[in-house]
């Protein structure tokens, strides 16, 4: 399931998503999920699915890649979901025992359910268009105003960069070292959760050592390629707004009013129903 | 005054181990009183035994650790010179043995931009410099690449680039063939051996395959922190005895023509291929009276 994980793994290959300033695809997906968040109604749903839709298609990442990454969601998804469906009060249409499921739980859960979706899709369409560098790049630039209050914002951006980069070295040393404690007839699999939380520690302890170890080998590294921090540091691939960055600016403006927009329509007219 | 490009003298390295309250609990004498001179354009390398304080040795040149006592000059620079010390590292580049620890970037062109980009090179230049340090290890085609979809011979390549693109005049390889098969060894070494001849870096490489060292133009062999031995891998390798006292294996044809030697049969010291071996055992043949041929060399 570990090695499932799509978010932080770029995709390389040639688009417009591709070639857009980090800042814009950061903005956008900000805006992508805020959007989310506005949208109560199926209509305003109607518009985000075609932005998003709109999205996916311009970045030629099969979409399929892009699913891989709701495989490790679904936990979390069934439980947010059961939730909304059984505990949601309203007119009911099924009961047993104390569980009921209601028109509204049932509606409910559904966008739940479809904004959880949504969101990890979303993001992957980031951070698959968008090599990890250039992200921290993006953040490192566009949050460069809190560097004047005192918040280490190239540090943080080197690490999350580094982060990014460690974590399928860190997935397949996982995997190695479950295999060879597996070997040695450690027992992942059965047993209740608090079973199986201890029975981690054997894989966990060594994975640590290994990773501390790989962070003074990286810190090491780093210096003797003359890393000093962000001070007079050039950059080799800056970052520079095009037209098409405008032009995605103009989107996410109409985009956004849509969807607020939406809101205030249904309210007014009163026809359709609310969700959430 | 002629110094070479790295100049050690009578240079000294504690580790010091110390508790919490900054009490010395511990010092271990890595490198002993070792004086040496690297002349400009070499390809040296340095033997030794797990321990024997050539990797610590490495770690000296580019200031990464500084010394106890002695002083370490890289072109002229000391290394314990603090405002030197980028200077130093741009000069003698690094490269280490475990491929997957020292590669910074997620995109192979990235990585290679990372030195310059931290030495405040232009942005054009950066790219001039990327695109010839990929193209000095031959790795061109996988610039997009992500280093985690390369073979370990590559990674060993894309890091080598990455010393590159900041123009050293010297890099020292710490063990860089010491996780990868064999093949990736070849490649790695090749490499190393081409930027050498075709750039004219001085190369330093730390080892303990004998095979790798053959074609240097020098060989150190290092011993429980001291500078035991120093010549030409000819030289070297004609003292199989000795280096078997410092627990380092020869190749393995030198090997043998060493027993053979030993066994009474006339042959020169220090054969280092198969080729020589079979040459100075055809000569045998052909010089039935048992007269000893002219070994040239």
């Amino acid at each position: 399931m570990i090695r499932e994980i799509t978010l932080g793994q770029y995709y390389p290959v040639d688009s417009v998503l591709h070639r857009m300033d980090p800042r814009t695809k950061l903005f956008g997906t900000m805006v992508f999920i805020v959007s989310l968040f506005l949208a109560d109604s199926l209509a305003a749903y109607g518009i985000v699915t075609v932005f998003l839709a709109t999205a996916v298609v311009l970045s030629r990442v099969p979409f399929g890649f892009m699913v891989r990454g709701l495989k490790a969601m679904i936990f979390l998804l069934l439980i947010s979901v059961s939730f909304n469906l059984f505990l949601t009060p309203g007119t009911e249409i099924f009961r047993f025992g104390f569980l009921k499921i209601t028109w509204e739980g049932i509606r409910l859960a559904g966008f739940m359910a479809l904004r959880l979706i949504y969101l990890v899709i979303g993001s992957s369409v980031m951070t698959l268009t968008t090599t990890p560098n250039q992200l921290t790049d993006g953040l490192e630039k566009g949050l460069r105003l809190l560097k004047k209050v005192g918040v280490p914002v190239h540090e943080v951006s080197m690490m999350m960069s580094i982060a990014l980069r460690f974590i399928p070295i860190l997935v397949e040393e996982t995997d190695k070292i479950m295999k060879a404690q597996m070997a040695r007839g450690a027992d992942f699999e059965s047993g209740n959760l608090i079973q199986k939380a201890r029975n981690m520690v054997p894989l966990l302890v060594p994975l640590f050592i290994s990773a501390f170890r790989r962070a003074t080998d990286l810190a090491m590294a780093m210096e003797a390629r003359c890393y000093h921090g962000g001070e007079g540091r050039t950059k080799m691939k800056p970052l520079r707004y095009e037209r098409r960055d405008g032009m995605a600016y103009l989107v996410y403006l109409l985009y956004l009013g849509a969807v607020i927009g939406m809101r205030y329509f249904h309210v007014a007219a009163g026809m359709m129903p609310k969700i959430a | 005054m002629a110094m070479g490009i790295i100049k050690a003298s009578k240079l000294v390295f504690d580790y010091i181990r110390q508790d919490e309250d900054d009490h010395i609990e511990e010092v271990n004498r890595a490198i002993d009183g070792v004086d040496v001179d690297i002349r400009e354009g070499d390809f040296v390398a340095i033997l030794g035994h797990n321990g024997s304080g050539k990797s610590t040795f490495a770690k000296q040149i580019n200031g990464i650790l500084l010394p106890t006592e002695g002083v370490v000059w890289v072109s002229g620079m000391k290394t314990s010179d603090d405002s030197h010390i980028w200077d130093i590292r741009k000069t003698a580049g690094m490269v280490f043995q475990n491929p997957d620890n020292q590669i910074i970037g997620n995109v192979v062109e990235e990585d290679v931009g990372f030195g310059p980009e931290n030495l405040g090179v232009p942005t054009d230049e950066i790219w001039r410099r990327v695109d010839e340090s990929l193209a000095a290890v031959g790795m061109t085609a996988y610039r997009l690449k992500s280093p985690n979809k390369l073979s370990g011979g590559q990674k060993q390549r894309v890091a080598i680039a990455g010393v590159m693109a900041m123009k050293p005049k010297c890099i020292i390889l710490d063990e860089p063939t010491a996780m990868l098969d064999p093949n990736g060894r070849k490649e790695v070494i090749r490499t190393i051996h081409e930027l050498n001849k075709k750039e004219g870096i001085t190369i330093l490489l730390i080892t303990h395959y004998m095979e790798e060292v053959i074609d240097a133009d020098r060989v150190i062999v290092m011993d429980d922190g001291h500078l035991v031995m120093d010549g030409t891998p000819r030289e070297i390798f004609s003292q199989v005895r000795r280096l078997k006292e410092y627990r380092l294996d020869v190749p393995q044809v030198t090997e043998l023509a060493y027993e053979l030697k030993q066994e009474g049969v006339e042959i020169p010291e220090g054969i280092l291929s198969i080729e020589e071996l079979v040459e100075a055992l055809i000569s045998l043949l052909g010089d039935d009276a048992g007269g000893q041929k002219e070994n040239v060399d």
